[in-house]
Formats: structure tokens, C-alpha cells, sequence
């Protein structure tokens, strides 16, 4: 079974913390803070508050200073508590993904002179490696870089990235002949060709992706960095503005002064959107690191954001939604024939039958009939394999031809033997089908001798799963190569809203093109070549790590886990990501109100007393009134550092339920949680009689 | 009294809301072009004037040719009136031989009219000839307000349309507006308004003999005689409570019995200021095929209103505190209707007063029957505030829903996340550009009021206009950059606006309120129409929803607060604060 390996880490490690603090000072530098409108505000802002702090030493303008300072000081906590948030989201991020690629050291790689096997090989560095080079790796040796294997099988220990103990399977051609560096060959040998080129690697992608550097803002940050920038104009005007309101008031009610410049300037950082500003670029690391932290890499940030709006996703049958290995449950012979003679010729074909299905039948017919397995070479039977053109697999044992294989091979095999198909047979056929289970058909030179049910078993929950995601607007469509009549069977017992039956990659690719020309986004899996196109057209395609590397090119994401069932889960980080920003977004809005109430009143007091009637918190003085408000701006951002890291909760719901719980905590709680914060720090202040 | 009070705000509001529908649905058909009754009216006036002028009814627009029509059209009609004004003296029509209008004055009248604003520096009777009235006031009042229709119709296509690079052809929304939808309602009402007594004549001003003669000052003259202003006035006040125009024919406006003398009238006109507004919210629920949105839209309008009408009505109803401590009675009985009279017409009382001046500002119609200077502070507030909102509360004919919608894509956008997916509103995508067009909208307004008063307030052309000292004076200079702004066009009158510093000022504002909304409203229907629509499914924000009223009420009312509520602190608030202090 797959076992996921959540690095679920401490919060604040003491490493994480030294790396946090050194980073948050380095964010200092303007060209830092630029990236960031709301807080290069708040930035400029204390520059300006510093700059008069100095004049006013300078003059020996002792009058305010120390209120002067006190601003001036919070205003760059402020900031650097920002900058803090940021730090340690790709601090935490980083280290996720340091401990990914943790395996992949530089290591000594045997690269090939001519691309196969039994050729001289020269040493050289891993990291030296690049895209299309040709690597012998054999039992012992590390994987030194991501590649396709072209020649060779061998088990592969994955445990360093997938956290898997089993060691899988890789080898040419087929859908598992793809390798990933730092991952450790244990028997046997393959040929590797090197398909990415130093630091191009997905892991390498993905530390990238969190660094601020190089990191792109995904659409949808984009689309709320202009509305936080435009709120943050309309406060600027507003407190620009109020210097010459405040000027005539001064002069029409012939009292007091005017505000004072670093009144204006706390009253800004206050009102403008510090709170979600401040922590935009954390919500968006961290949700890369969410996924990482499930196993699963993005390459970009903007496939995690699109996976919160999919409206449609693909799932394989085998595997994903039924366990995938089936087994012989039942023979039904036609009239005439006993279920023993039946079963006899059903292991008869399936001696040779090397695979999962083909020893279950064997299995079976040994519990009901205790029919012991019989050597082909004793027989004298040659075996006939499996082919594309037949569809069928079998044996000859002298003139006695035996057959077995999916109705429409069968009757094929029949009538051009000249002899009628019978209808019991496609009867018995369907009956088992609708069960959801696949028939298989034996025959004996023109004569049906009955089916086969090969039982595919419903993973236990998936149902529930479906539902849930049923409730989330989000509709499931089965993709299967089985016959309609199996796939509605399994697709009725699973609750998935519909199927696509007897698939094949046209297929999937037009169901894609055709969802989304009704404007729906499209989330899949996949892992084989043939899957590569349907991967490339999808809005959210997740690629299998045991994939293809052409899958893995064409999707967005991959999972190192290769686990199908995954892409629910990456649809719920997609979602948590957006509902953190849009949550922080109404709380940040919503606690300018309660800042209104503390501010005005104060900033007007020596012009109009009597606006003290709007000081509603009774905060014990003007100057105690705006600290108060700055120091909760301040601390806010650092409170609500852990939700913007762990993301808000979601619970599958409909969009109207979780919008009014959302409003409910997010706004409500965003009204009401300042005034008892200024509250309480006003009391503190005083108490520490400032 | 309290019966009374509720009864007639009850049956205005029902007669609106009951109006508004089949309005709303035949205005739809008009744009949509659907076939109709009146087609056989007006389709050969159409394709005459189509054929005339030149104009391929059948090619439609990108946006930003559509822009173009529009600019060029509202430029010319801007121009013409301008020029019509400086040059009245010379043109027919001047019985009363009024002097052409200065300058800045005409420029400032002209902006006023062709941004649907009607903001008066003038006053009517003694600045404006009757050809002037009719020919360049009134004709703006017609296609200022088709023009704000096109532009909402505009929009809506880009909700409807998908992979569109049209919006639909300004020429022809702006005919069918005027048409189809203007002009019939105008003739109707203006016959009605005769009928209640509103002027109707090309003839001069009467000289009436005073019964009594009367000592006026200086008090050597002795006056005998009273000129009483006529003039061809129904007319242009049906369109100018229709269009949300507002600019009255004479300076008191609605309160001047020749524009509104009996009850009836009064309702009327009352109900003509949201008619239109009312109706395009069904309109728009029509055509983008989901009338509850339409219902959403017109719900969210008609709360707001009716808090701001039931605040107002306190404040006026409950009259001066002042004048209680000084025993005046001010109850409301069956001989007085009590409450702050100051500014009002006793023929109306204070629930009129309170209706018109919270509707008008609601819309951005401008019309008043009472002087909102006169209000209690925060009675005057209210006015003030919904100005400031946006004038998004049924608005301006076209303009107040266009607005409307980008508050409703702003409240999507912040909600949208807040349940995990990138916001959609009616299957719409809301990205960057969006967006960046909405917070223009929601800008222009905010910096123009705001920068606008500061700068009255820092110069001495600016303070001197003040009628009154302290902090009214104050709310007196914001009210008026929020009125230019808003396109609202009514005052706190007090202030002394006709003078070159108001008027070019102001005049300025009145042209970015009005072109530099209509703009990025116009670049956003070309990228909506040229999106693809997403299918609604319960992952879908439903936008049809009470939560979503509520929303939506809550992000027009938290913008406009966070916006305003400093300068609101240093204007009504305060000097209501004081006025308890003197208690």
C-alpha cells in the first residue's frame, strides 16, 4: 500500500529561526520592498517617521518625541514582521524541499560512451551530467540524475523522495521507465538517458519557485495585489488629504494645531492593507510547500491556484477508483456444460498466464474444484501469448485449441470458424458485466464454453469521497478501457456522475477539449506516454513519478507518491490557498473600522474635543489611542503568521455555507477582534504608564 | 402621525418596485431588439434618422471604437451647448432678452449637462432664454441619459457575449434610447404635469400689481409690481426627473410651485427620479437570461435606500434639540408637521422632503423640493453619504447600475476566494484586468472629492464661497466637489459656486466623474465579452442569494466609509457633535 510521508514539521525549529531572522533583516533592502506595494508604503512611512525623530533631536524638539519614537519604532516592527512572514514561509518551504531532494548529493556517475549496455564507461560528476548523456547505473548505484531508462530492468529503491519502503520496478519501454535522481538502483542494471540539464530538475523548479528571487505571482495574486494597491491609494488620500482639512478645521474653529505628520502616517499603516499585504507572499509559499509536503511538486504556482477552480476531474478506474487487481470470482458455464469442465479449460488456457488475473483463475479453480496445476511441457501444449490483433491468449495442446479473452475477441474466433456465436453466451456476458465485473469468455475450437467474472473491487471510502467532492461543485468522470456495460456498473457503485467507456487517448483528449469549450477546467492523472496529450490539455494535469518522462513533460505536476487518489487532495490545497487570501483580505478590511474609532477622535482632539464622543473604547489619550492602533497593526501580522502558513480550514460545502461561516469568522471576527485589541493595549500602555 | 409617516413611503416604494418590472422588461426588449408594438411607431422615424445621418445600424463596435463614438458625440453635444449659451443675446427665443452667459459659467453648464450631472451655478429664470432651456439644456438631458443607458447595455453584452471582440454600436443604443424609452415616457409625464399646473409657454415673464405695496430695501423704492418667471418648463422637468438630470427650469427647482405644485405632482415626480434606475435592474436581470440577479441588484439598491430614508426621517422628524431646550414645539401633529422646517415647503412637509432629497441623491437626479443646507447635520448627512457611496444606489439612468456591477465584481472577487476558487460573477472570470478597471472607478470619485475639497480649502477662491462659519461650512465645500464627482448635481446652497474658481473647477470634475467611470466600464465589457463563460455549479458563488445583498451591502457601504468618514468626522459629524454640546 502507499504510505504518504507527511514531513510535517515543528513550527519554529531553532535553525529555521536564525535563517528567518538573518532573511527578514535582508528583505530590508528597497528593491525588496518594492516587490510588495502595501508594505513599501508602510516602509517609506517609517522612513519618513525616522527622518522626523532625527530633525526633531536635531532642533532639541523634545515636545513628542518619545511618542514620535514609539511610532516610529512600531512602524518598522511592522515592517520587519512582514518581512519575518515571508521569511519563514520559504524557510519552512525550502527546507520541505531540501529534504525531497535530501538523497541527491553529488555523486560519480558512469557515463556511457555508446548509449547501451556493454560499452566503456568514464567516471564523471553528477552534476556534470547533462540532458541526453548516457548513464550505466547498477546494483548499489545512486540514480545521478532524472532520465528514461532505455535499456534494462531493475528494482529501484524510491524511499528517499516517496517515502515508499518497496522497491519498484523500472525498465525500457512501457509506462514505468522513468528514474529520478538520488533514488537508488538495488538489483539488476539499466541504462539511463539523461533527460534534464543541471538545476532544471523538478525538485530544483520547486526550490526555485519559493525563493523570492525568481518567483512569479501566480494570476490570481496579481489580480488582488492591484486591489490592495488601489485600496492603499484611497487611504493615502484619505490621510493626505486630511492635512488641509485639519489645517482649515484648525482655522475655522480657532483651535489646537494641525495634525501632525506622524499622526498621518500611523493613521495610513493602520488603514492599509498591512494585515493580508504583509502576508500575501507567505500564503503563496506556503501553499507550494503544502503540496510539497503531500509529495507532490508543481512547476508553478499558477497550477496550484487553477487546481482550487477545477470543475471536472478525470480519474482512471484501475487504480484510482477500484483497487485495480482483478480477480477470477465466479464460472458460468453455457447449457450443456458442467462448471468443472469449464474451470478444466479455463486453467488449461491460463497455465502460461503469468499475470495477477491469470493466476486468480487459477486460484479459483483449484478452491472449487481442487484441479492441481499441470506442467505445460508435460502436456505437450504450446501456449499462445496475447496479441493486439487476436486479443486473445491460449493453448493448443494437440488438435484441442482453448481460448480465452473479451466477448468481441471470442466472437470473432468463432465465427470465423464458421460456427454460429451463441446468444446464451453474450447473455451470460452482459449479466456479469452489469455486475460491474469484466467477462471473460473461454472457448474450445468453435465452442463457447462460458464465461468467466473477473471482479474488480470499489475502493472503500472513494464513494464518500465523491460525494464530498460532489458537494464542492466539482464533477468526477471515470476514464476506463472496459466495455460500457462494466464501466456504468462500476461507475453506479462508486458515484462518480459519469464514465468514459472503452477509452483510448482520442478519446480522452476530445472529453477534455469538450468540457472545457463549456468553460469548465479540467483536472487528470496520468502516467503513459498515450497519456502525455490528454496531460498537455489539461488545466491540472498531475503526472505519476513512476510515469513517463513525456507524462511528467506534459503535466504540471507530478506525485511522488504516483498516487491517483492525490488530486483530490490537490484540489483542496488549491482551494485552501485562495480562501487564506480572501479570508485575510476581509479581516484586514474589516479592522480599519475599529481603527477609525481610535484614530479620528484623537487626531482631531485639540482642534474638536468633542469628537472624543467617537472614542467609543474610552482609550486613555490621544497619543495612547493611535500607539495602540499602530501596535495592533503591528502584532496582528505576526498572530496571524501560523494561519497564513497552515491555510484556513476547508471542509468540503457548498460555495453559499462556506462563504457565510467564512464571512461570519473572517468579517465578523475582523470587525470585533480590534476593539478588544486596542482595548487591552491601551490598558497595557498605561499600565506601563507611558 | 406614524401611520401616516409609513403609509406614504410605503406606497411610493411599491408603485416604484411595482412599475419598475414590465418597464425593465419592454427596455430590455429595446436594446435587444426585439420585436415589439412600437416598432411600427418608431422603425421608419429609426431607419430615417439611421439613413440620414450615415450610421450602418448593423455593424457593431469594438470598445474602444465604441469609446470613440461616444466621446465624439458627448464632445460636439458639449460643445453646442456652450456655444448656444455665450451666444443667446443673438438667438431667438429670449423674451425676456437675457444677456449670453459668461464663459466660465457656460462652460461649466455645458460639462453639467452632457455629464448628466445638471449642477446649476446659474440660476435659471434670470440667466437662461427659453431657446437655451429647450435646445441646449433639455436636448442634453435627453442624450446625457441615453448615453449612460448605452453604456450599461454595452456592459451587459460583455456579460452575455463570449470569444465577442463587439460590444454592440453606441449609434444605435444611444437612438433606441432616446426613442424608444426617453421621449415617449417625457411626453407622457409632461402632459400629466401640465395637468397638475406646471408651466407650459413660450410667452414672457408676467408683471403682476401688487395688492399691497410693499417696502423694500433700500427703502426709498417703493415696489409695486412682481415679475413672475414662465416659460416652457414641464417639458424639460418630465425629462429632467426621468433622466436623473435634476437641473431645474427655474432656481428652486421642485420647489418652485410652477415645476411642482400639487401632491400628485410631487408623487410623480417623486417616482420619475427612480423609475428608470429601478427598471434597468430588471433590464439587466432580462438579458443576461437570470432575472434574479436583476432581483438581487434592485434588492440590495432598495435596502440601502430605505436605511438612509428611516435615518434621515429621524434626524428632520425629530428637529432641532436646540430649539426643544428652548421649548419650541416641534412634535408633529395633525396642524404641523413638526421637525426641522427650515428649508422645507409646508406644502410638502418633512416625509416629502426626506423622501425627495434621500432618493435624489440616491439616484444621481440632483432635483430637490427642499434645501438639503438646511438639514439637520446628520439628517444632511445622509444625502451627502449617498452621494459619496458612489451614486451606485440606483444611481444615474445606466450610470448608477454600471456602478453598481463593479461593486458587485469587487464584492465577488474578495468572497470569490474566500470559498477557494478564482471569483466568477454571471460565469465570468474575475482576473487582473477587471480588476485594475474596477478600482479606477472606484478611484476617480474618491480622489476628485477628496483633492477637490482640499484644494477649495487651501485657497482663498475656495473659503470665501462659504455661507456659513465652522464646520457646516466645510460640509457645505465637500458636499459640492461630491455632487461634481457623483454627477449628482444638487447642494448644500449655501455655497456661492458661480464664481471661475468653482466653475472650471468643478467643471473639471463633473467631465472625470462622468468619462473617467464610463472608460475602464467600457474596456472591461470589451474583455468580458471577450472571455469565456463558466458554467455555474454549488462550487459556484451563488450571486442571487440574501448573503449576497448583504454582501454586496456590505462592500459599498465599508468602501464608501473607509473612503470618507475623516472628512465626514471634520464636516456633519462634528458639527452635530457640537450642536449637543450646547445642550
Amino acid at each position: 500500500m502507499m504510505t504518504t510521508k507527511h514531513q510535517s514539521q515543528p513550527f519554529f525549529t531553532k535553525q529555521l529561526m536564525w535563517v528567518a531572522l538573518t532573511d527578514t533583516l535582508r528583505k530590508l533592502a528597497p528593491q525588496q520592498q518594492w516587490k510588495n506595494p502595501v508594505m513599501f508604503v508602510v516602509y517609506v512611512g517609517s522612513l519618513l517617521t525616522t527622518g522626523l525623530c532625527i530633525t526633531s533631536i536635531y532642533q532639541g524638539n523634545e515636545q513628542q518625541l518619545g511618542f514620535m519614537l514609539a511610532i516610529t519604532f512600531w512602524l518598522w516592527f511592522t515592517v520587519l514582521f512582514a518581512n519575518f512572514a515571508e521569511s519563514i514561509a520559504e524557510g519552512r518551504s525550502k527546507a520541505q524541499a531540501a529534504s525531497l531532494r535530501g538523497a541527491k548529493r553529488e555523486l560519480m556517475a558512469k557515463q556511457l560512451n555508446e548509449p547501451h549496455y556493454d560499452t566503456d564507461y568514464t567516471k564523471v560528476v553528477s552534476t556534470l551530467l547533462r540532458r541526453g548523456d548516457v548513464v550505466l547505473i547498477e546494483a548499489g548505484d545512486f540514480v545521478p540524475a532524472d532520465g528514461e531508462v532505455i535499456e534494462g530492468a531493475a528494482s529501484v529503491d524510491e524511499s528517499a523522495i516517496t517515502g515508499e519502503s518497496a522497491p519498484v520496478i523500472r525498465e525500457s519501454g512501457g509506462d514505468f521507465s522513468s528514474v529520478t535522481g538520488g533514488t537508488r538502483v538495488l538489483s539488476d542494471w539499466l541504462v539511463v538517458r539523461v533527460t534534464v540539464n543541471p538545476g532544471e530538475a523538478f525538485i530544483d523548479r520547486m526550490i526555485s519557485m519559493v525563493e523570492s528571487a525568481s518567483r512569479q505571482k501566480t494570476p490570481n495574486e496579481i489580480a488582488l495585489t492591484i486591489l490592495l494597491v488601489a485600496l492603499t491609494l484611497i487611504f493615502l488620500l484619505t490621510t493626505v488629504t486630511l492635512l488641509p482639512f485639519s489645517i482649515y478645521s484648525v482655522d475655522i474653529a480657532k483651535s489646537g494645531t494641525p495634525v501632525s505628520i506622524t499622526v498621518l502616517v500611523a493613521l495610513l499603516v493602520c488603514l492599509i492593507p498591512t494585515t493580508i499585504g504583509g502576508l500575501l507572499s507567505a500564503i503563496g509559499v506556503a501553499g507550494i510547500g503544502r503540496m510539497m509536503q503531500k509529495n507532490v511538486i508543481a512547476t508553478s504556482g499558477r497550477a496550484i491556484e487553477a487546481a482550487g477552480d477545477v470543475d471536472v476531474l478525470l480519474l482512471d478506474k484501475t487504480g484510482t477508483i477500484t483497487l485495480g487487481n482483478r480477480q477470477a470470482s465466479a464460472f458460468f458455464p453455457l447449457n450443456g456444460i458442467s462448471e468443472r469442465e469449464l474451470a478444466d479449460a479455463a486453467q488449461l488456457a491460463t497455465l502460461a498466464d503469468e499475470t495477477p488475473e491469470g493466476r486468480s483463475i487459477i486460484i479459483l479453480a483449484k478452491q472449487k474444484f481442487a484441479l492441481r496445476e499441470r506442467n505445460i511441457q508435460e502436456l505437450g501444449a504450446t501456449f499462445v501469448a496475447f496479441s493486439a490483433q487476436t486479443r486473445m491468449s491460449g493453448v493448443n495442446i494437440g488438435a484441442k485449441q482453448i481460448r480465452k479473452g473479451a466477448m468481441d475477441a471470442i466472437r470473432t474466433y468463432i465465427e470465423a470458424q464458421q460456427a454460429k456465436f451463441p446468444d446464451e453466451a453474450k447473455q451470460l456476458a452482459d449479466t456479469v458485466a452489469r455486475r460491474g465485473s469484466t467477462p471473460l469468455l473461454v472457448a474450445e475450437g468453435g465452442r463457447v464454453l462460458g464465461v468467466i467474472e473477473l471482479k474488480d473491487t470499489v475502493k472503500g471510502g472513494i464513494k464518500e469521497r465523491f460525494v464530498e467532492l460532489r458537494r464542492m461543485g466539482i464533477k468526477t468522470i471515470m476514464i476506463t478501457g472496459d466495455n460500457r456495460l462494466t464501466a456504468a456498473a462500476i461507475a453506479a457503485e462508486a458515484g462518480v456522475d459519469d464514465f468514459l467507456a472503452e477509452a483510448t487517448p482520442e478519446a480522452k483528449l476530445k472529453l477534455i477539449r469538450e468540457q472545457q469549450a463549456e468553460g469548465r477546467l479540467v483536472a487528470m492523472t496520468g502516467d503513459g506516454t498515450n497519456d502525455a496529450p490528454a496531460l498537455a490539455q489539461a488545466d491540472v494535469a498531475v503526472a505519476m513519478n513512476s510515469g513517463t518522462q513525456a507524462a511528467k513533460e506534459a503535466g504540471n505536476m507530478v506525485d511522488l507518491d504516483s498516487n491517483p487518489t492525490k488530486l483530490i487532495e490537490i484540489v483542496e490545497t488549491g482551494k485552501q490557498m485562495l480562501m487564506t487570501r480572501g479570508a485575510l483580505t476581509t479581516f484586514s478590511l474589516a479592522n480599519d473600522l475599529a481603527k477609525y474609532f481610535a484614530i479620528v477622535p484623537a487626531a482631531f482632539a485639540s482642534t474638536y474635543p468633542e469628537l472624543g464622543a467617537l472614542n467609543i473604547m474610552g482609550l486613555s489619550s490621544p497619543a495612547n489611542a493611535i500607539l495602540a492602533a499602530v501596535i495592533f497593526n503591528a502584532l496582528i501580522i505576526v498572530a496571524l503568521i501560523p494561519l497564513a502558513l497552515k491555510g484556513v480550514t476547508y471542509r468540503p460545502q457548498s460555495a453559499e455555507s462556506l462563504l457565510r461561516t467564512n464571512l461570519l469568522i473572517y468579517g465578523g471576527g475582523g470587525v470585533i477582534v480590534p476593539f478588544i485589541g486596542i482595548k487591552l493595549i491601551d490598558l497595557g500602555l498605561t499600565a506601563l504608564a507611558f | 402621525m406614524f401611520i401616516n409617516t409609513y403609509s406614504q413611503i410605503s406606497l411610493y416604494l411599491i408603485t416604484l418596485l411595482l412599475l419598475a418590472k414590465p418597464l425593465g422588461v419592454y427596455m430590455a426588449n429595446v436594446y435587444e431588439n426585439n420585436p415589439m408594438l412600437l416598432n411600427r411607431l418608431f422603425a421608419p422615424v429609426e431607419l430615417a434618422l439611421y439613413r440620414l445621418s450615415g450610421i450602418k445600424a448593423a455593424e457593431e463596435m469594438t470598445w474602444k471604437q465604441y469609446v470613440a463614438a461616444l466621446l465624439w458625440f458627448n464632445f460636439f453635444g458639449g460643445l453646442a451647448v456652450f456655444i448656444v449659451q455665450i451666444a443667446q443675446a443673438y438667438l431667438p427665443l429670449n423674451p425676456q432678452q437675457l444677456a449670453n452667459v459668461s464663459f466660465d459659467s457656460a462652460f461649466n453648464t455645458a460639462v453639467s449637462f452632457v455629464t448628466n450631472t445638471n449642477w446649476q451655478g446659474y440660476s435659471g429664470e434670470t440667466t437662461m432664454s427659453y431657446f437655451t432651456q429647450m435646445l441646449g439644456l433639455s436636448v442634453q438631458n435627453f442624450v446625457s441619459a441615453a448615453t449612460g443607458m448605452a453604456v450599461l447595455v454595452a456592459m451587459i453584452r460583455g456579460f452575455q457575449r463570449t470569444h465577442a471582440t463587439t460590444i454592440g454600436n453606441f449609434w444605435v443604443d444611444l437612438t433606441r434610447g432616446v426613442l424608444y424609452i426617453l421621449l415617449p415616457l417625457a411626453l407622457v409625464f409632461s402632459f400629466i404635469l401640465v395637468s397638475q399646473g406646471v408651466v407650459q409657454t413660450f410667452k414672457p415673464y408676467l408683471t403682476i400689481p401688487m395688492v399691497e405695496q410693499v417696502q423694500a430695501s433700500p427703502p426709498t423704492q417703493q415696489t409695486s409690481s412682481q415679475t413672475i418667471a414662465v416659460g416652457p418648463a414641464a417639458s424639460q422637468v418630465a425629462i429632467k426627473q426621468l433622466g436623473t438630470n435634476g437641473g431645474g427650469f427655474f432656481n428652486a427647482n421642485s420647489a418652485h410651485p410652477f415645476e411642482n405644485p400639487t401632491p400628485l405632482s410631487n408623487f410623480l415626480e417623486l417616482l420619475a427620479i427612480l423609475l428608470i434606475p429601478a427598471a434597468l435592474c430588471h433590464s439587466f436581470g432580462t438579458m443576461v437570461n437570470d432575472p434574479r440577479q436583476g432581483w438581487t441588484i434592485l434588492t440590495t439598491m432598495t435596502l440601502v435606500l430605505l436605511g438612509a430614508l428611516l435615518v434621515t426621517l429621524h434626524y428632520e422628524q425629530a428637529g432641532n434639540p436646540l430649539l426643544n431646550a428652548l421649548g419650541v414645539d416641534q412634535t408633529s401633529s395633525l396642524t404641523q408637521s413638526g421637525g426641522n422646517m427650515e428649508g422645507k415647503e409646508t406644502r410638502f412637509g418633512i416625509v416629502n422632503s426626506v423622501l425627495w432629497a434621500t432618493t435624489t441623491t440616491a439616484a444621481s437626479n440632483g432635483s430637490v423640493n427642499a434645501m438639503h443646507d438646511s438639514f439637520m447635520p446628520l439628517g444632511g448627512m445622509v444625502p451627502l453619504c449617498l452621494i459619496q457611496l458612489g451614486e451606485v444606489i440606483f444611481g444615474g439612468v445606466g450610470s448608477g447600475l454600471y456602478g453598481m456591477l463593479i461593486f458587485a465584481i469587487i464584492a465577488v472577487f474578495v468572497a470569490g476566494l474566500m470559498i477557494g476558487r478564482t471569483p466568477e460573477y454571471l460565469g465570468k472570470k474575475m482576473e487582473a484586468f477587471e480588476i485594475k478597471m474596477a478600482a479606477i472607478v472606484i478611484l476617480i470619485p474618491a480622489f476628485f472629492i477628496l483633492m477637490g475639497t482640499a484644494l477649495a480649502v487651501l485657497s482663498d477662491a475656495g473659503k470665501i464661497a462659504t455661507a456659513n462659519p465652522g464646520a457646516h461650512g466645510f460640509s457645505e465645500i465637500l458636499y459640492a466637489f461630491s455632487s461634481a464627482a457623483g454627477n449628482n448635481g444638487s447642494a448644500f446652497a449655501g455655497l456661492s459656486a458661480n464664481s471661475p474658481f468653482y466653475n472650471i473647477v468643478l467643471g473639471i470634475i463633473m467631465l472625470f466623474g462622468r468619462f473617467g467611470i464610463i472608460l475602464p466600464v467600457l474596456a472591461m465589457a470589451g474583455s468580458l465579452a471577450a472571455k469565456k463563460s463558466v458554467p455555474a455549479t454549488v462550487g459556484t458563488l451563488p450571486t442571487h442569494t440574501p448573503l449576497f445583498v448583504l454582501l454586496l451591502i456590505a462592500t459599498i457601504l465599508l468602501v464608501g466609509a473607509l473612503t470618507f468618514v475623516p472628512a465626514l468626522a471634520l464636516g456633519p459629524i462634528v458639527e452635530h457633535l457640537q450642536m449637543l454640546n450646547q445642550l
